[in-house]
C-alpha cells in the first residue's frame, strides 16, 4: 500500500448467506487504484463488481481484508463517513426534491453556509449543463437528465474518489456513447479519480486508464484497455473482451506450436501439449492456400460499413471470424476454401 | 374476458349504488326538513342546523369526540409508524408480528370492548376521555399501519442508502428522505384512523364515564327519546367532516406525487 493510492483494497473477502448457504462473492481481491485514474470493474453479472463497488461505498462490509481511501482506512466506516459519492445505476434522485436541492443534499449534510451552497451547486450543475432544470423535479426530467442530475449531486461535495455503478445501462445506445465522452471529460475537468463498474467491455476500453476483468470474485487481469485487449492472459479474458478466435494446437518443444492439418508456427512459449491459442478476427491475414497456416471455407460475409467479417470454417468444424478492413482489395466468395495466416507476433498461447 | 361484456353489469351497478346510498341521502335530505316529524316533509329550512349548533351537550359531544379522535388517531399513526418500519426488513417472526398488527380487524369489537371495560374496572382505571384514548388508540393502529406499509412497500430501497452515501447520518436519512417520502402514507393512515375513532360507537359506549358522550354515543341515546331532524342534522355533519377528511387526504397525497 502506498499514499498516492486513491484507494486501496487489500485481501478483501466477503460471503452472503450463512453457513452451508453461504455465497463467496469476492475472493481476496487486492486492487491499487491511482490518484485521478479512470479505473473500471469489468465482468459479467455475478462476478462480484458490484459487491466490491458497494464495499468501497461502505454498503456492505467486508468479511476479510481492508479498504483504505487515500490512506485513511474505512474498512469499518458507514457510508457517511466515507469521502466517496456513487452514481447508482437506477440514479436513486430523491423524488420529493428539486434538482437543485438533490445536489445540495451532501452540501447541508455537510453544514455548508447557504450562499456557499448555492453556488457549488451551480457550478456542478453547470458542469453537467443542467442549470436550467434546476427548479424542476426528477420525474419531469428524461433518462439522460437524470443521469447528468446523479452526477452533478455525486460531484458537488467533491469527493476524493467516485463510485459509477453501470450509470449508462439505462440509456439507449447514442445517448451512452454521448455519456461516455461527457464522462471522460467530466473526469479530466473535476480531477477526481473515477471507479467505474460495468458490464459491456466496449465502454470499459473506451473510458478507462486501467480495467480489471473480474469473474467468479476474482480479478483476472488488470491493465491498460489496450494490454487486456492485445495480450490476454486468460482464455476467460479472451473471450469476454471483444471477438477473438480460439484455436485448439499442440505446444511441441523448440518453441513450436502444431495447428490443425498439421502446419506449424514458431512462438515462444512455456506449454507443453494442448494449448489454445488465441487471435482476433483483424489480425489473421488471407494468403494463398500453399503459404497457408489454416485452411477454411467462407460459410457467410456480414458487411458493417467499414469492414466486412467473414464466417469461416476450419477443417474440425470450429468457426473461425475473420475481420477484413480493406474493402478494396479482393474478396473471398461463399463457399470458397482460402489460405489464412497467422502473424506470430497476434497469436497469444492461452492458459485455461 | 372483460367484466364490462356481461350482461346487465351497468343496471347491476346503478342498483347496487342505490342499495348503498339511498339511506344516506334520504338521512341528508330530510335534515334539511323544517317539520319536527323526521320523515314527513313540509319545506327546506337550516332551522336543525341552527339548533345543534346551539346545544350546549352536542357542542360537548362534538368537542369530546374530535379530541378523541385526535388523540387515539396520533398514536395509533404513530405506533404504526414504528410498526410498519420495523416489519418492513426480514426477521424470523416478521408474519407472526404482521398478524397480531392486524389482529383487531378481526376481532369482534364487542368482545374487546367488553374485555377492555372488564380490565379497567379490575385495574381501577377511571373511565372517560382517557379511557376511551387508550382503547381507540389500540384498535387504530391496524388501519394507519396498512397504509403506511403499503408505502413502505412500493419505496425504493435504494434513497436510504443514496442518503447515506451523500454523509446524512441515519437519523438525518429518516429526517430528510424516509419520512418525507412515507408522508403520503402516514396522512393515509392517519385519516382511516381518525374517521374510525369518530365513527366508533361500541368502545366509546362502554368506556364513556359521567360527562365524556362523544357523538355516536349522543345520537344513539337521543333516539331513545325518538327521532327529530336534529339527529339528521348531526349524522350529516358527521358524514361531511369524514367525506371531506378522506377526500383531503386523497388530494394531498396525489400531489405529493
Amino acid at each position: 500500500m502506498t499514499d498516492s493510492s486513491a484507494v486501496s483494497i487489500t485481501a478483501v473477502s466477503k460471503s452472503f448467506g450463512r453457513g452451508s448457504a453461504a455465497v463467496r462473492v469476492l475472493e481476496d481481491v487486492s486492487v491499487e487504484i491511482g490518484q485521478r485514474e479512470f479505473f473500471t470493474l469489468l465482468g459479467p453479472s455475478g462476478c462480484g463488481k458490484t459487491t466490491l463497488l458497494r464495499l468501497i461505498a461502505g454498503f456492505e462490509t467486508a468479511d476479510q481484508g481492508r479498504i483504505a481511501i487515500e490512506g485513511q482506512d474505512v474498512t469499518q466506516a458507514p457510508p457517511f463517513r466515507r469521502p466517496v459519492n456513487t452514481v447508482f445505476q437506477n440514479y436513486a434522485l430523491f423524488p420529493h426534491l428539486t434538482v437543485e436541492q438533490n445536489v445540495g443534499f451532501a452540501l447541508v449534510e455537510q453544514q455548508m453556509p447557504a450562499a456557499q451552497i448555492r453556488a457549488r451547486v451551480g457550478e456542478s450543475l453547470e458542469m453537467v449543463r443542467m442549470q436550467s432544470y434546476a427548479r424542476r423535479r426528477p420525474a419531469e426530467l428524461s433518462g439522460g437528465q437524470q443521469q447528468r442530475v446523479a452526477l452533478a449531486r455525486a460531484l458537488a461535495p467533491r469527493p476524493k474518489v467516485l463510485l459509477l455503478d453501470e450509470p449508462l445501462s439505462a440509456l439507449d445506445l447514442k445517448l451512452r456513447k454521448e455519456m461516455q465522452i461527457e464522462l471522460k471529460l467530466l473526469q479530466a475537468e473535476a480531477g477526481i479519480t473515477f471507479l467505474f463498474v460495468t458490464h459491456d467491455q466496449e465502454e470499459a476500453l473506451t473510458l478507462s486508464d486501467r480495467v480489471a476483468v473480474m469473474q467468479g470474485g476474482r480479478i483476472l487481469q488488470m491493465g491498460a484497455p489496450r494490454e487486456i485487449y492485445e495480450t490476454p492472459t486468460h482464455r476467460f479474458v479472451a473471450d469476454f473482451i471483444g471477438d477473438i478466435n480460439l484455436i485448439e494446437a499442440e505446444a511441441l518443444p523448440g518453441n513450436t506450436i502444431r495447428l490443425i492439418g498439421g502446419a506449424q508456427i514458431t512462438h515462444p512459449h512455456q506449454a507443453h501439449g494442448r494449448v489454445t491459442l488465441a487471435i482476433r478476427p483483424e489480425r489473421a491475414r488471407i494468403v494463398a492456400l500453399d503459404a497457408s497456416h489454416l485452411q477454411a471455407r467462407v460459410v457467410h460475409t456480414a458487411y458493417l460499413g467499414t469492414a466486412l467479417v467473414h464466417k469461416l470454417a476450419l477443417a474440425d468444424g470450429s468457426t473461425f471470424l475473420l475481420r477484413q478492413s480493406d474493402l478494396d482489395g479482393a474478396q473471398p466468395s461463399l463457399g470458397s476454401q482460402i489460405g489464412l495466416s497467422l502473424p506470430a507476433d497476434s497469436l497469444r498461447v492461452l492458459v485455461q | 374476458m372483460n367484466i364490462r361484456h356481461f350482461p346487465m353489469t351497468r343496471e347491476i351497478s346503478l342498483l347496487v349504488l342505490v342499495y348503498l346510498y339511498v339511506p344516506v341521502v334520504v338521512l341528508v335530505g330530510y335534515s334539511f326538513n323544517a317539520n319536527r316529524t323526521a320523515t314527513v316533509w313540509s319545506h327546506a329550512s337550516l332551522d336543525w342546523y341552527a339548533r345543534i349548533l346551539a346545544n350546549p351537550s352536542i357542542q360537548s359531544a362534538a368537542k369530546n369526540s374530535l379530541v378523541l379522535a385526535l388523540c387515539a388517531a396520533t398514536a395509533a399513526t404513530v405506533i404504526a409508524l414504528l410498526a410498519a418500519l420495523a416489519t418492513a426488513r426480514a426477521f424470523p417472526s416478521r408474519d407472526g408480528v404482521e398478524a397480531v398488527l392486524k389482529m383487531p380487524l378481526i376481532l369482534p369489537e364487542i368482545v374487546v370492548a367488553v374485555a377492555t371495560l372488564m380490565l379497567f374496572v379490575a385495574l381501577g382505571v377511571q373511565l372517560g376521555l382517557g379511557a376511551m384514548i387508550l382503547a381507540h388508540t389500540a384498535f387504530c393502529i391496524p388501519f394507519a399501519y396498512l397504509p403506511i406499509r403499503a408505502r413502505i412497500e412500493g419505496l425504493n430501497q435504494g434513497y436510504g442508502e443514496a442518503a447515506q452515501d451523500l454523509y446524512a447520518n441515519r437519523f438525518r436519512s429518516f429526517r430528510r428522505v424516509t419520512l418525507p417520502l412515507l408522508w403520503p402514507g402516514i396522512m393515509a393512515g392517519f385519516t382511516l384512523a381518525f374517521v374510525t375513532s369518530l365513527d366508533d360507537f361500541l368502545t366509546s359506549f362502554f368506556l364513556s364515564g359521567p360527562g365524556t358522550t362523544t357523538l355516536p354515543v349522543y345520537i344513539f341515546s337521543s333516539i331513545k327519546a325518538g327521532i327529530t331532524p336534529e339527529i339528521n342534522a348531526i349524522s350529516t355533519v358527521m358524514l361531511v367532516i369524514s367525506v371531506l377528511l378522506v377526500s383531503l387526504s386523497f388530494f394531498l397525497g396525489r400531489l405529493r406525487r
